[in-house]
């Protein structure tokens, strides 16, 4: 496990941490909606990396490059297009590719642009949200999921049955995956997805586009 | 034209004609054998660069940054201008503890090529001719000012610059930089600007040049001879362009439809509206301080860019294998170089997976918020000199 960084408000997030074991030192990685730029920061701190970021909101850019880091106001539909082939050792989109139009044009860029892709979102089939569907008949809300429908950017959220499905269907190759329960605990996915589709809050997917040697 | 400021001659010109010869600033003198080729194909010789300096050149000749001005700027970026008295017009971004900080970094500021400060231009005597180069001198283009410029950072015994920054036709010569001196820049900062020329910037300019050489004191461009000048036109043009610099909603706020020094219409062509008086005080004071035909040439250097077109009509193709950090900056409210022109920029940046941040600041000051005090614009520029120097070694 990584120390967390002193240099951060918080403690960093779980999922952060566990892509953070994923990068290999030294790599170039661009984060896709990299928010306040904590991800960008810790790998920058732990694992020496040349990191660029694409965030949407204005403020955060500027808060990102005030800090220091290589981000730009844009959005994963439209600006990563313009990334050559296999520019990156890692694209990540972290909790972010609910809330992107085209979310299978979107991982077929990271697929092109990076190595290896690293995807993180919420999962829609942990058992608080299918509970809520069931018995409360409404859009769920969950400390993950706060928002109510109509205020809510979320506009394709998937389970992670959903999300092997799209892997697969995009030709990518699963190097790891990992879903965390609610109280941040690792659920390793292996061959039943059923159990992490229902214990799991929040998935992390190592994916490449063709099997590494 | 007798709404026109109506300006007698009070010296300043006098002043203005000594500093585009014998600038206050230090000068560089190129002489006649290390001519300069420009783009036209012709070789100008000799060439003088008027130029500035702040701070102190570490050791390692590593903390250098250029400034580049924009169309009416000049080398006096952080101290008092000759001719108008008037602090820096960047002195809130660059000095001591500044963004910009002189006690870091070693800062140069260049007059630019076909300026009128002391580098030369169509107001510099001909040594060939002894009087004014005027319309004799060559049109010149961007890559010629930046060409000039790398003379005067070799002078300077610097083989990389830390950054380059400027703003509008100075973040022009940026881009300039970085396409084509690429392992002398290693980072850079373009703000406000765009990788060409846009059709209506080329319209207003037009415009511009039209009201100097309507102006019956304009004499063919050879008012020198005539013991003229024509201000009135200098002053249309200057007044037409100042408007693109701001934003409808700037000009607004900050006029209205108030009166000036009035209380009701005199049904006259007077300024009866602040928005009039304060245009026409622009037009006139730009007139003691710049030379007409100085306008003419820097605004077709403008209007010849396009980085773009140069490299087969693929911008990123201008950026190929850079290792430069760039930080581009646009503003909300700027029309004149609107955000899509520096995210056209940003893409190509991207297409090669350069290094680039990007920011856009929310202003309602147009195309003039650069020239101000923009407090998110100023922190972006300090955090990415602080983190660009960190990677270049530079100490904290």
């Amino acid at each position: 496990m990584l120390k967390p960084d002193i240099l951060l408000s918080g403690p960093p997030r779980v999922d952060h941490l566990l892509i953070a074991e994923m990068v290999t030192p030294g790599s170039r990685v661009l984060d896709v909606g990299c928010g306040d730029g904590e991800l960008l920061q810790l790998l920058s701190a732990h694992k020496d990396i040349d990191g660029r970021g694409v965030e949407l909101s204005r403020d955060r850019v500027n808060a990102c490059v005030t800090r220091g880091l290589s981000v730009i106001q844009g959005d994963a539909d439209e600006d990563l297009a313009d990334y050559p082939d296999q520019a990156f050792d890692y694209a990540i989109l972290s909790l972010t590719i609910q809330a992107t139009r085209y979310p299978k044009i979107v991982l077929e860029n990271l697929l092109r642009i990076g190595r290896h892709a690293i995807v993180s979102f919420p999962n829609f089939g942990h058992w608080r949200i299918r509970t809520q569907l069931m018995f409360a008949g409404r859009m769920p809300q969950t400390p993950n999921l706060p928002e109510p429908w109509y205020a809510s950017p979320d506009a394709h959220l998937c389970t992670i049955k959903d999300f092997v499905d799209l892997v697969k269907l995009v030709d990518a190759v699963v190097e790891s995956a990992v879903a965390f329960n609610t109280s941040g605990r690792r659920l390793p996915i292996r061959r039943s997805l059923s159990l992490q589709n229902l214990f799991g809050e929040k998935a992390v997917f190592l994916l490449s586009s063709h099997s590494e040697p | 034209m007798n709404t026109a400021p109506a300006k007698t001659f009070d010296g300043s010109e006098g002043l203005r004609t000594i500093e585009a010869n014998k600038p206050s600033s230090k000068v560089l003198h190129l002489p006649e054998s290390e001519p300069l080729r420009l783009a036209c194909d012709q070789l100008l010789a000799p060439v003088s660069i008027a130029y500035e300096t702040y701070g102190e050149l570490n050791a390692a000749k590593s903390n250098a940054i250029l400034v580049c001005h924009a169309l009416t700027g000049d080398q006096y970026v952080a101290s008092t201008h000759p001719v108008t008295k008037k602090p820096g017009w960047w002195q809130t971004l660059v000095g001591p503890g500044k963004p910009i900080d002189t006690n870091r970094f070693f800062v140069i500021c260049p007059n630019i090529l076909g300026g009128c400060m002391g580098s030369t231009g169509p107001a510099s005597v001909d040594p060939k001719t002894q009087r004014p180069y005027g319309l004799n001198f060559p049109v010149i283009t961007i890559r010629d000012m930046v060409n000039a410029q790398a003379r005067l950072i070799d002078h300077l015994g610097i083989d990389q610059l830390f950054c380059v920054v400027g703003g509008s036709m100075g973040g022009m010569q940026v881009l300039e930089w970085a396409a084509h001196h690429t392992d002398r820049v290693f980072s850079a900062v373009p703000i406000a600007t765009a990788a060409l020329h846009s059709s209506q910037n080329i319209a207003f300019h037009e415009v511009g040049r039209q009201a100097v050489m309507a102006d019956p004191d304009w004499c063919g461009g050879d008012y020198h001879a005539h013991g003229k000048v024509p201000r009135n036109g200098l002053a249309v043009a200057r007044m037409a362009a100042h408007i693109t610099y701001l934003s409808e909603e700037a000009l607004h706020h900050k006029f209205g439809r108030s009166l000036q020094k009035r209380s009701k219409l005199t049904f006259s062509f007077n300024a009866d509206f602040q928005v009039e008086s304060y245009l026409r005080h622009q037009g006139s004071t730009f007139v003691d301080r710049f030379d007409p035909n100085s306008y003419l040439y820097i605004t077709r250097a403008m209007d010849y860019f396009d980085l773009a077109v140069e490299h087969g009509d693929i911008l990123a193709n201008a950026f190929r294998g850079t290792k430069t950090r760039f930080c581009v900056v646009s503003f909300t409210s700027d029309w004149l170089y609107p955000t899509r022109e520096s995210r056209e920029i940003v893409h190509a940046l991207n297409a090669v997976a350069a290094n680039v941040s990007f920011v856009e600041i929310e202003t309602n000051n147009g195309h003039d918020s650069f020239l101000l005090e923009e407090s998110e614009f100023f922190a972006t520029v300090r955090g990415f000199l602080n983190a660009a120097g960190v990677k270049r070694g530079l100490k904290v």
